[in-house]
């Protein structure tokens, strides 16, 4: 099976409409120590298995959402915009 | 005479409930440090452990081509110990590994490419690596049927050249060192999956795989490609991600280029392997992944990107295509010595996309490491903990596409 992404705007795509923004993480607030920058800057979970994404679909809406994928079989579970909402059918012929 | 032996190039066995030190990866980095610890420092009670078979990694799945033109003075002082001890190892391990110096030249075709290539060549002559700068007429001579003309979209502008560099059968070195390290009594287990450690304050006490459980004095991550996956079995971070890497081979042709081709700016190398094929190799795919599949987007990319360079092979069938896993870092240099959260876990990862030249080096200090508790100064500049004191060693510019 090849690797596609539903983008909630765009629908079904191949994942080389998309570009990779690597694994969902959390920003350290402001003061955070030393620890929690080296964490946020350099290390990552790289799960071999389901592990949440952002991708861009540079070549569709242009939107960034984020995708729940398993990394063994390039298999998206769900792909959804970050702000939680569902934006299957905006209809305003803007993309 | 026998012109063929029977004998076997390793033996199977039955897990021993402890070694002194245990290897989790039987790819060249894993066997290339149980043949130096057995070798180098009389230390042979040693299990690796694959999940596979040998050279189910990237070990098996590799373009090998072994050089040493690096950019920073830390990269180039290691790899160039690699390639040395690569030049003695056939003799070594009385075993041919059909290392052929060809000579490699990584292409540049825009001003800011050629810079780049510049301050390596630079770099290189200091450390007295046979590594410069040659023009498109030079280049001709060399690779008669390379396109140098104005003709392609990136005309060539200038070359890297370094004449030690060229490739090696991947499959030959992994085999010998087995050989070498079955030899010594160090025992292979292949099909033996690692699912777990048993770690008690700061030691990994055993390992647990899918044949039992062995205690271990030292515990060795040579996981490449799935070294997060093992990292976090032992409670350790990494700054790791994998990315797959795929290559493909032609239809063999008669012998026309003896060297080793790269270009980065056209996201491809070629090289012609002793039975004729082209081997051209490609970019990581540009998501993290642990699928091994290729795709086809990526074989039309080092298609049409090898065509840039040799038109004439428009014809040319590929015959396969695969993939394997790359441990990308972010400095794109490797991850080597005892992680700070535990006194008896050692790394040999973080060999991305051009680790297969580096195994003979990697695995002589990292035994050297372990057997007497002391990082050679070689491996130093590699240590886990270089990127919490914030001080990488930038080899991007060398080792992104080059290999
Ligand atoms: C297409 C391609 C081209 C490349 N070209 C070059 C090149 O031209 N030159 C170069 O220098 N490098 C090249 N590389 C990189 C190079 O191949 C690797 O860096 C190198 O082979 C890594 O060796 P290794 O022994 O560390 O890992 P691997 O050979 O990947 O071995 C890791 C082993 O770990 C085992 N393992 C994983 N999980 C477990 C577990 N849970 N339990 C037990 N065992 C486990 C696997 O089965 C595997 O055998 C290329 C890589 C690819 C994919
Ligand atoms: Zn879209």
């Amino acid at each position: 099976m090849s690797f596609r992404i539903p983008c909630p705007q765009c629908g079904e795509r191949s994942a080389y409409e998309f570009r990779f923004g690597g694994e969902v993480l959390t920003r350290p607030q402001a003061g955070a120590d030393d620890d929690a920058w080296y964490h946020y800057s350099f290390v990552r979970r790289n799960e071999m298995g389901i592990q949440t994404e952002w991708w861009y679909h540079r070549f569709g809406c242009r939107q960034w959402l984020q995708a729940v994928r398993d990394t063994r079989a390039n298999r998206v579970i769900r792909a959804y915009f970050p702000d939680g909402k569902e934006q299957t059918d905006l209809g305003t012929g803007e993309s | 005479m026998q012109l063929f032996s029977n004998g076997q190039m390793w033996r199977s066995h039955e897990l021993k409930p402890s070694y002194d030190v245990a290897i989790v990866g039987a790819g060249v980095h894993g066997l290339a440090t149980a043949y130096y610890l057995g070798r180098l420092f009389g230390i042979r009670k040693i299990a690796l452990l694959d999940k596979g078979y040998l050279g189910y990694g990237a070990s098996g799945r590799n373009t090998a081509i072994l050089r040493s033109n690096y950019r920073t003075p830390e990269g180039v002082r290691f790899y160039n110990a690699a390639l040395k001890l690569y030049e003695g190892l056939s003799a070594e391990l009385e075993w041919n590994l059909m290392f052929s110096q060809c000579g490699h030249l990584t292409l540049g075709h825009t001003d800011t490419a050629v810079a780049g290539l510049r301050v390596r060549a630079e770099t290189n002559q200091l450390l007295g690596v046979d590594s410069r700068i040659i023009g498109p007429d030079e280049i001709q001579k060399l690779v008669p049927h390379i396109d140098c003309s104005s003709a392609p979209r990136y005309p060539i502008m200038a070359a890297l050249y370094h004449p030690p560099g060229g490739i090696i059968r991947h499959d030959a070195v992994v085999w010998g060192l087995a050989r070498a390290c079955d030899r010594m009594g160090i025992e292979i287990h292949t099909r033996t999956e690692v699912t777990g450690f048993r770690v008690s304050g700061r030691k990994v006490e055993s390992v647990i795989t899918n044949r039992g459980e062995v205690a271990a004095d030292t515990v060795v991550n040579a996981t490449a490609g799935w070294a997060s996956t093992i990292c976090k079995m032992a409670g350790v971070s990494m700054p790791i991600v994998s990315h797959p890497l795929q290559a493909c081979v032609t239809e063999p042709l008669k012998p026309f280029l003896n060297a080793v081709i790269v270009s980065a700016s056209l996201h491809v190398y070629v090289n012609q392997t002793g039975r004729g094929e082209l081997v051209i190799g490609s970019e990581i795919d540009p998501y993290q992944s642990y699928s091994m599949k290729g795709t086809l987007p990526t074989l039309e990319q080092m298609a049409s990107s090898a065509l840039e360079l040799f038109p004439q092979l428009h014809h040319i069938r590929v015959l396969r295509q695969w993939a394997g896993i790359c441990d990308m870092t972010p400095d794109f240099a490797p991850i080597i010595g005892r992680c700070e959260e535990l006194d008896n876990f050692q790394v040999d990862v973080g060999w991305g996309t051009y680790g297969f030249k580096a195994a003979p080096a990697a695995g002589r200090y990292l035994a050297e490491a372990i057997a007497t508790g002391k990082t050679p100064d070689i491996i130093a500049p590699f240590a886990p903990d270089r990127f919490r004191r914030r001080q990488l060693v930038g080899e991007k510019a060398a080792a992104a596409v080059s290999h």
